[in-house]
Formats: C-alpha cells, sequence, structure tokens
C-alpha cells in the first residue's frame, strides 16, 4: 500500500473524508481487530451510544495516545488521516521518542524503506523529540551513506541509544572513514546524555571515541562495537578509563588486554555486567592471540562478581592454543567452528562459572570424556547446544544424567548421536525426557 | 451406456498400484491414457534437462509397458484447460480419472478441469495416491491446522490407521476389455517427444545416471530391499564418503515422478522389517524419508504462498540479501570451496546429491555464508534437482534456512569442515572437480591455504585454475549469526526456544515494548522488524521469568543480575499470541515440550 506522509496529501485525504467526525463506532470495531485498543476503549465506545456528542472524534487525547502507541507507525499515519484531532495526536512528541530508520535499496533487499517524506518530517519537525534511534541498512553502500547522512542532521536532539544495524552485508564498512565519522560524532557533540550506542561492524576510530568520551562520559551505559578494525586497545581503554558507568562493553579480542580489565574493575567503576568478546582470525596460523592474564579476569570478577562475560570464537582448531590455559570466568561460550577434544576438555576444567556452551562441531573423534568433565566441574552450566559434535548415546547419556534438570537447554543434532550397546536412539528420548522433566528430542533434519 | 474412459498422467507415472487407473478400466468400453505437456511444466524454463530426460524416460517407459498390454500412451501437446476440450469432444469421453495431486498449484487447475469435465458431462474420478496419507486428514486431526513440527507430525501419523494397501498391476485381461483402437498415425501425434523437440541439445552427455521410468523404479525397489535385508539393521545407515555418490538403490526421483508408488515402498519396507524381526511392529524411523515427504506436502496443501517468505503466514521474515553475481558463484558451483561446489556440480550433471550435501549448500547460500534467500536456492534446486516436489523442495529450504518450523538456529555447516568430516581423503572432490584432483588431502577442502609449492605441483593455481574463496567464512558465519539473533529476538514467539537467542544484554530504561500485535501489523507490511529501542534487544525478549508479565520488561526494570530462563516455555504467553498459524506452532512446540 501506499504510504505518503507528507502533510499536504494528509490534508487532501482529511479533505476527502470530511465525514469522519461520525466515524462509528461498529468501525472502529473492525479497526480493533487488527490492533489491541486497552479495554476501556470499549465502555468509551458504549458510553458514546448513551451521550451523541461523544464520538470517536471527540476521545481525549490521551485515549488516542494511547491507542496510538499500540499502532506501527502506517497504522498511526492511517489513523491520522481520519480527523484533525487525531491529527494532531500523531504529531505528540511521545510518539516520536523512538525511531527505527529503514534504509534499504530495490536492488540489493526485499524490505521496503522508511519514505523519504516521513525522513524529512521527522528531521523537521520531531528531531528534538528523538531519544531513541536507530538505522537498518542493507547491505548496500548507499543505504549506509544514506544512513551518515541523516545523522549528520540530528542536531538540535537528545537522543539517549543509538543503534546502527546492518541487517545483511555491512555496509557501513563501505562508507569513506570521514564520512561515517564525521556524521558519528554530530551525535556524539550534539547529544550529550547518550547512554547506549550500537556500532557494531563500522569504521568508527579511535578519535571518535575521545569525542564521545568528552560529551557523554557520565552517561554512557552500553557500548557496542564488535568488529570495528579502526577502533585500537588504547581508544578503548580510553572509554573505559573515563566512563565509569559503563555496564555493558562488546568488542573483538584483540582489544581486550589487561588494561582494560584492569580500567573496568577500577573502583570508581560501577560492576559491569555483560562482556562480549568475539574472537575472530583472519587467516590461519598467521594470527597469534595474547594471552590475558589471570590477575585480569579475577580483578575483573572482584569487582563484578555477576559479570556475564559472553565469548564468540570463530577459529581454527590450532589457533585456540592461547585459550583456557589457565581459569577464565567466562559464562557464555559460542564456537562457530569445529572444536577439538583438547580444547574442551581445558574449557571443562577452567571455566566454573559456564552458563551456556554452543559447539557446532567436533574434530574426528567423539566427545564424550570432555562432556562429563564438563557436567562435573560447570556446575552452573544450564543450556548447552551440541549441533553436530559426535557424541556416543551411553556418553550423552551420562552427561545428561549429570546435569540433571538444571539443563534447560539441550540440543543435539539426531544424526551425530552414535547409537552403541546401551541405547539406541528411541531410548535415548525416552530417557533423557525422564532426566530433565519435560518431554525431549534430539533435533533433527529432513532426510530429503 | 457406453463408458469412454481417459486416465490423465500427471505424477503417479506407473501402471502399479494405481487406484484412478483402474477407475478408468472398471468397466469401460474403451481407454485412453494420456499426458498432457502441461505449461507448467513444458512451459516453465526453470526445468533443466536432466528432469526433462527423466520425465521423457518415465513416459517412453509407460508407453513400452502400454505396449505389452495392446495400449498405448497419448501425449497431448497443449494446455490442459485447452485440450481436454477438443479431447471429450473427439473421444466422446464420458469419465476422467487422475491422481489427486495436493499442492495449491494442482489442486487449482483441477479444480478448473473438474468443473469443464462437468460441463461435457463427463465424470471425474480422483484418488489420493502421492503421498501415503491425505493431507487434510492429518491437517483435521491436528485442530485443523498443520503440524509445524515433524514430531507433531509423527504423533499424529501414530494415531491414524495404516496407509491403505497398494493395488496391484494393470492386467492385460484388464485392459483386453476396454481395447481401444490405436490410429496408424499414433505416433506422430500422440508419440513421446525427444529432447530435441523440445528444443534441448543433447550430444555428449549419454552417461546419465538416473534412468526414468517404473520399470526401473521397481529394480531399484528390489535392489533397496535386498540390500537392506542383507544388512539387516534398519537403524538410519551411518553416512560415508559412499553415501555422497548416486547408489543404484536411490528412489527418490522415482518417488517424485510416481514411477514408484510410496505405499508400494511402505509396505515393502514393512514387510522386510517385520519378517527378519519376528512379526514386531515397525518403528515409524524406518519410514523416515517418507513421512519426511508427507510432513512437507502437509504443510504445503493450503499454502499458496509456502514457496515464498513474503505472505507466507509459517515464514520466518528474513532480510535476506539480494545478491545475483553471488547467486549464479554458488549455483554455478564457483564459490571457491571445493565442498560446495563439487555438490553443486554433481547437482547439476547428476540431478542428485545426498541429503546431508543439501544441508552443506542450503546453509552455505542462506543464513551460513553468502546471506541469501531461501528462494532463490529452492529455484534452482527446482531447475535440476530430480526429486524437487514442490512442497518438499519449498519446505526443506526453509527448515533449512531456518525461517520456518522452529529450528535452532546456530549450527551451521562449515563448508570446509563438514566435508571433510564425511569424506576425509577427498575422493569426491576429486571426482567432480578434476581440477583438483591432485591436491593432497590436507589441503583439498581449503586450496586456497596449500602453499604455493603445492598448488604449482598440483597443477592448479588458486585464482588462477581454481577460484579463491568468495567469502570468508568465519566472518560471514559471525555477521550471519549476529543476524539471525537480531531476527529470532523480535520473534515472541520464539521466546525461551533457541540457544544464543537469549543470551543477555543490559535493558534499556526505554519505551514501553511493543505488544506482539504491533509488531504482527508491521510484518504485513512486509517489514519485519519491529521499532524498537536501539542498543540492546528488545525489551519484551528478554528472558524474564515465567511469571512475570511482559510489561515487566519496562521502565526501571534493568538488567536482570542473573539470568533466569523459563523452564519449558512460559504458559503466561499462550494467551497473548494471535491465532495464526505460528500460533498453533507455538502451542505444539509447548505441548511437546511438556
Amino acid at each position: 500500500m501506499p504510504f505518503y506522509v507528507d502533510e499536504e496529501s494528509w490534508n487532501k485525504m482529511k479533505r476527502g473524508r470530511s465525514k469522519c467526525q461520525s466515524f462509528t463506532p461498529s468501525e472502529g470495531r473492525k479497526k480493533r481487530h487488527r490492533s489491541v485498543a486497552p479495554p476501556y476503549v470499549q465502555t468509551g465506545s458504549s458510553a458514546s451510544q448513551k451521550l451523541t456528542e461523544e464520538t470517536w472524534g471527540n476521545l481525549p487525547h490521551h485515549v488516542v495516545l494511547h491507542i496510538f502507541q499500540h499502532l506501527s507507525l502506517v497504522d498511526r499515519a492511517r489513523a491520522s488521516s481520519v480527523c484533525r484531532r487525531w491529527n494532531d495526536v500523531f504529531h505528540i512528541p511521545d510518539l516520536w521518542r523512538k525511531f527505527e530508520f529503514e534504509l534499504n535499496q530495490p536492488a540489493t533487499s526485499y524490505l521496503r524503506s522508511t519514505h523519504p517524506d516521513l525522513i524529512q518530517q521527522i528531521i523537521k519537525r520531531h528531531a528534538q523529540h528523538l531519544q531513541y534511534v536507530s538505522f537498518k541498512v542493507d547491505s548496500c553502500t548507499e543505504s549506509a551513506e544514506a544512513a551518515c547522512d541523516i545523522l549528520s542532521q540530528l542536531v538540535n536532539c537528545t537522543i539517549k541509544t543509538l543503534g546502527l544495524i546492518s541487517t545483511a552485508r555491512p555496509s557501513f564498512m563501505d562508507v569513506s572513514q570521514s564520512h561515517f565519522v564525521s556524521a558519528l560524532t554530530v551525535v556524539f557533540v550534539n547529544s550529550k546524555s547518550l547512554s547506549s550506542i550500537k556500532i557494531d561492524d563500522t569504521p568508527v576510530d579511535d578519535p571518535s571515541l575521545k569525542v564521545l568520551v568528552a560529551n557523554n562520559s557520565d552517561t554512557l551505559k552500553l557500548l557496542k562495537m564488535s568488529s570495528c578494525p579502526h577502533v585500537s586497545p588504547a581508544g578503548i581503554l580510553c572509554v573505559a578509563d573515563q566512563c565509569h558507568g559503563l555496564r555493558e562493553l562488546a568488542l573483538n579480542y584483540h582489544l581486550l588486554s589487561d588494561e582494560l580489565l584492569l580500567a573496568l574493575s577500577s573502583e570508581k567503576h560501577v560492576h559491569l555486567e555483560h562482556l562480549r568478546i568475539d574472537v575472530v582470525s583472519e587467516n590461519p596460523g598467521q594470527t597469534q592471540f595474547h594471552t590475558i592474564k589471570k590477575s585480569s579476569w579475577d580483578a575483573l570478577i572482584r569487582h563484578s562478581p555477576q559479570v556475564n562475560i559472553v565469548m564468540y570464537f570463530f577459529l581454527y582448531e590450532e589457533e585456540f592454543e592461547p585459550f583456557f590455559r589457565e581459569e577464565t570466568p567466562v559464562t557464555h561460550l559460542y564456537f562457530g567452528r569445529a572444536v577439538s577434544k583438547d580444547m574442551l576438555g581445558r574449557i571443562g576444567l577452567n571455566c566454573p562459572r559456564l552458563v551456556e556452551l554452543v559447539v557446532c562441531a567436533n574434530g574426528l573423534e567423539p566427545l564424550d570424556e570432555e562432556l562429563i568433565r564438563i557436567a562435573e566441574r560447570c556446575k552452573s552450566l544450564t543450556a548447552i547446544g551440541l549441533g553436530e559434535c559426535e557424541v556416543t548415546c551411553s556418553g550423552f547419556m551420562e552427561f545428561v544424567k549429570m546435569c540433571g534438570g538444571r539443563l534447560n537447554q539441550l540440543s543435539i543434532m539426531e544424526e551425530v548421536l552414535i547409537p552403541d550397546n546401551t541405547y539406541n536412539i528411541e531410548q535415548i528420548h525416552s530417557e533423557v525426557s525422564k532426566q530433565l522433566g519435560r518431554i525431549w528430542f534430539p533435533d533433527m533434519m529432513p532426510t530429503w | 451406456m457406453v463408458v469412454n474412459s481417459v486416465h490423465w498422467f500427471r505424477k503417479g507415472l506407473r501402471l502399479h498400484d494405481n487406484p484412478a487407473l483402474q477407475e478408468a478400466l472398471n468397466g469401460a468400453d474403451t481407454v485412453r491414457c494420456v499426458y498432457i505437456l502441461d505449461p507448467w511444466f513444458a512451459g516453465s524454463v526453470n526445468v533443466g534437462v536432466n528432469r526433462w530426460r527423466f520425465l521423457l524416460e518415465s513416459l517412453e517407459d509407460l508407453d513400452t509397458s502400454l505396449r505389452k498390454l495392446n495400449s498405448r500412451l497419448f501425449v497431448v501437446r497443449g494446455q490442459p484447460t485447452d485440450v481436454f476440450p477438443r479431447l471429450f469432444k473427439e473421444w466422446n469421453v464420458t469419465r476422467l480419472t487422475f491422481e489427486y495431486d495436493s499442492e495449491p498449484y494442482g489442486k487449482e487447475r483441477d479444480a478448473a478441469i473438474i468443473k469443464m469435465a462437468q460441463e461435457y458431462g463427463v465424470d471425474t474420478v480422483v484418488r489420493n495416491t502421492h503421498t501415503l496419507y491425505n493431507p487434510d486428514r492429518i491437517i483435521e486431526m491436528n485442530n485443523h491446522s498443520p503440524p509445524l513440527t515433524f514430531k507433531r507430525f509423527q504423533a499424529i501419523v501414530n494415531r491414524l490407521e495404516l496407509p491403505r494397501k497398494p493395488l496391484p498391476t494393470i492386467t492385460q485381461e484388464q485392459m483386453a476389455r476396454c481395447h481401444t483402437q490405436i490410429s496408424d498415425n499414433h505416433d506422430d501425434r500422440y508419440g513421446v517427444p525427444s529432447l530435441e523437440e523440445l528444443g534441448f541439445r543433447t550430444q555428449g552427455d549419454s552417461s546419465h545416471v538416473w534412468k526414468g521410468g517404473e520399470t526401473e523404479a521397481l529394480e531399484r525397489l528390489n535392489k533397496h530391499l535386498d540390500r537392506k535385508a542383507w544388512v539387516a539393521n534398519f537403524e538410519r545407515p551411518r553416512i560415508t564418503a559412499q553415501s555422497l555418490f548416486a547408489s543404484p538403490t536411490g528412489l527418490s526421483p522415482y518417488l517424485r515422478f510416481g514411477c514408484l508408488s510410496c505405499r508400494v515402498f511402505y509396505y515393502n519396507l514393512r514387510e522386510l522389517y517385520m519378517k527378519l524381526r519376528r512379526r514386531s511392529s515397525p518403528p515409524l524411523s524406518l519410514f523416515g524419508q517418507l513421512l519426511w515427504r508427507e510432513f512437507f506436502y502437509t504443510a504445503g496443501t493450503n499454502n499458496p504462498n509456502f514457496d515464498r517468505m513474503e505472505g507466507n503466514p509459517i515464514c520466518v521474515q528474513i532480510p535476506w540479501d539480494h545478491n545475483p553475481e553471488a547467486l549464479a558463484k554458488w549455483a554455478e558451483g564457483r564459490t571457491g570451496f571445493p565442498w560446495i561446489d563439487a555438490i553443486m556440480t554433481q547437482l547439476r550433471q547428476e540431478g542428485w546429491i545426498h541429503h546431508l550435501a543439501r544441508h552443506a549448500v542450503a546453509c552455505f547460500l542462506t543464513r551460513g555464508d553468502l546471506w541469501i534467500s531461501w528462494e532463490s536456492g529452492m529455484k534452482v534446486f527446482e531447475e535440476l534437482l530430480l526429486d524437487a516436489d514442490w512442497s518438499v523442495n519449498a519446505g526443506s529450504w526453509m527448515w533449512l534456512s531456518c525461517s520456518a518450523f522452529f529450528q535452532q538456529f546456530f549450527h551451521c555447516y562449515c563448508p570446509v569442515g563438514f566435508g571433510r568430516r564425511t569424506d576425509p581423503s577427498g575422493d569426491y572432490i576429486r571426482r567432480y572437480i578434476p581440477k583438483l584432483k591432485d591436491y593432497p588431502n590436507r589441503y583439498i577442502y581449503e586450496p586456497w591455504n596449500a602453499p604455493e609449492s603445492v598448488q604449482k605441483a598440483a597443477n592448479c593455481i588458486v585464482g588462477v585454475d581454481y577460484p579463491k574463496p568468495m567469502i570468508n567464512h568465519a566472518e560471514s558465519s559471525r555477521l550471519n549469526i549476529e543476524r539471525m539473533k537480531q531476527v529470532y529476538q523480535q520473534l515472541s514467539h520464539y521466546r525461551g526456544l533457541s540457544l544464543l537467542a537469549s543470551v543477555p544484554t543490559i535493558q534499556e530504561e526505554a519505551e514501553p515494548p511493543m505488544s506482539d500485535d504491533s509488531q504482527a501489523s508491521s510484518s504485513t507490511t512486509g517489514q519485519p522488524s519491529s521499532p524498537t529501542p536501539t542498543g540492546s534487544t528488545p525489551p519484551n525478549s528478554e528472558p524474564s521469568t515465567p511469571n512475570t508479565s511482559p510489561t515487566d520488561g519496562a521502565p526501571g526494570a534493568h538488567a536482570q543480575r542473573k539470568r533466569v530462563r523459563p523452564s519449558g516455555f512460559p504458559s503466561k504467553q499462550k494467551s497473548k499470541v494471535k491465532h495464526t498459524i505460528e500460533a498453533k506452532g507455538v502451542e505444539q512446540k509447548t505441548d511437546e515440550k511438556q
């Protein structure tokens, strides 16, 4: 359906539908099918049958506002063309506090874009109301550039959260760094109370982080910047040093340093709640991964005993060498590639805080003993996904028995469970269900 | 009264277990067996030469078998709606029979033909034999919606009576009773066309692997059962390197074209099992492949948008990339990943690939690496894959791309490691990509990592003789896992079901959460995303304790310090979900979890 939001066409539509004042309750009921109105609207409509002056057009502002808050933008825009009062509500600042700009090109995306007229409207009329802003861009550079152009215009704003999200390939990386950085710093400089910034896969750099710190150090709570290759360990250290309210941080392993962990654990710093670390290598054997001292991890845990440490690994087997040699307080572990027996064995030994473990694949041998050791030593483990890791049925049963009901999530593909003398697949299903106290099946893939 | 029957072959290209054909013969004075080159098939540019060859061979075989019964096959060129009025008049037809087609397109086409037949005073008789069960019956048993998890489907099937027993093959006696005059110019008017006639150049590819036809199908069935009897093990066979090659006991294309009746396959398996296992009744898993087919047929029968994302109520809306160049590399086996390229080459050359290979290339195209829509992959399979049924093809692609049927999305197949575990020596790759045949085992799955000296020794320089990998798998899988997370975190009805999606993040002191309903309405505009505050997950996607209402994720409810996972599925949320097909799926899933 076409969607125009320029005022002229609204006015035209309004003129075309001047009967909107007598918008009947039955029509209203039809509308409610699509969108849930709070229950008291219903009483309003039955009351209107008694008091004839009271029509849908006369609903108090706050009621319409409440309804509007439950509508999607498109529905809201349509409703706003019903009558002048509803149109007024359409522009109430409350409804413009949060906005998601969607920028896609027909050649690269199946999704529609936010209409350019609406974007202009927002910049003109509602920029100062925006607080929670996100940009979703497809894989086309032009979309990312368009996002930067909008960012550069967000001058009179008090944005609190900003998210730049690539829905496909990361196109912000294709924007010239200077264009991106200057657009981003417009927001950093003008909105003085940013609390949450999500800029994964962008060309953000150290100087722009300095601008962020200079303007928003008191308010910043969340910073996600996985895979931002232009940031250095010193750049992120500066953020940690200055932004004592930082509670969540996402970054790549090469930015993680002992100094950073110590800065996050300083007395002035609030407790860190979530730390997400992506460990990615470009070419096998070429990247040497540094190690983090146990004392730095210990300092972090002493300061923030509840912190979630989430690590995503996308490494070749031979690159795991430096990891988990000593006790590591990781809570969530994800392995995107095959993991060796040795590595999984170390996890069982050295990750006592582990809560969730996801391993997509193993090497060439079943993982029985390693899993059993994990069950034994990782007492907080409540979720495990084993994908296509080969395990014998007996080994798997042993693991499940040891963990018992605390496993909220248990996922393994049926085809990698190796039947043995003790159990076949059917028995596994019933035995595991018994142990977990709920019906459980292995994951299946169609045989097609 | 004179009865002149026409049996219309579409799928079901066989004389054994063909109830509709039996109905045509029953008390008839004349019977003509007709195949119409249907525009959906003939007019579609999207059908490759291997599929055409398989079809024509099946028709040839059918004609040969009918000749032995003193009859012939009539291959009529045209569209059914044009052809039938002419045939009705010319042959004075009084009865039309055909096999039931449960797919939305087929149902629509058949309804039009039935109506037309009525106008000409022609009785129509339709029999369901392409699937073991009538999909509508399964839907009825599942509270009038198709089961959306395979387990649920199996549970329904368990409650059903056994499929109907297959019927014997058509006999000479039966045919003799309704002997039909064959004109001298039959071959000219109604002969099976050749590939050349259909515009294919066929020189140089005589060594095709799968020969179409009922005769071949029945031979293969015997071999298939012999092998099962010899192994005497009804567990799923372990997958080895050998599994990747076309097997002389493979049956899937024959089931697709109906050269083999699925009921005959079913009952043969069942009898063999009972013979070898002392009459114990066989487990459902014995019929795995057949049941998957039924599952997808059932899911697709009432959903005309089953083969696309938009407007498909069971399909998760995912912001796939449009990337024709990357798609072409995948489809033509030029990705630079030998495992993927070998599979796509086998598919193109032979028309069949092992189901693990299907998983590998489907994952690579969609959520694993290229982030291209499953619809594009489905179309390529439709062109090349001999056993690509509309329902099964679309359903499997949705499954493998985690677009439907409640999948865990965390797991994606590695285009290097997955193949290597199945076939460590790389024989499969050497067979389909001869350029790489001299690579040592160590590098055959990742030739770009081979030192230059090794590449030279193997006479194949990566980047010159064989493409460099088109994508960095580690990087793309990292990105794609995040994209999937974004998508799944916005699906309230998947809450608590997926690993990774519930890895915690702090909550924004933000707006009241958007209700499920507004999300639903925004997705009807083709935009899967809901406007949510940024910087973290939408507040209502945070795993919360089962007893808190979803609105508790609102102002002030800051990070839950300790993550509490819902055990099973919060029952409260049931009342929130709308009565869409998805919602029913959730309830199913819930049932299964509890």
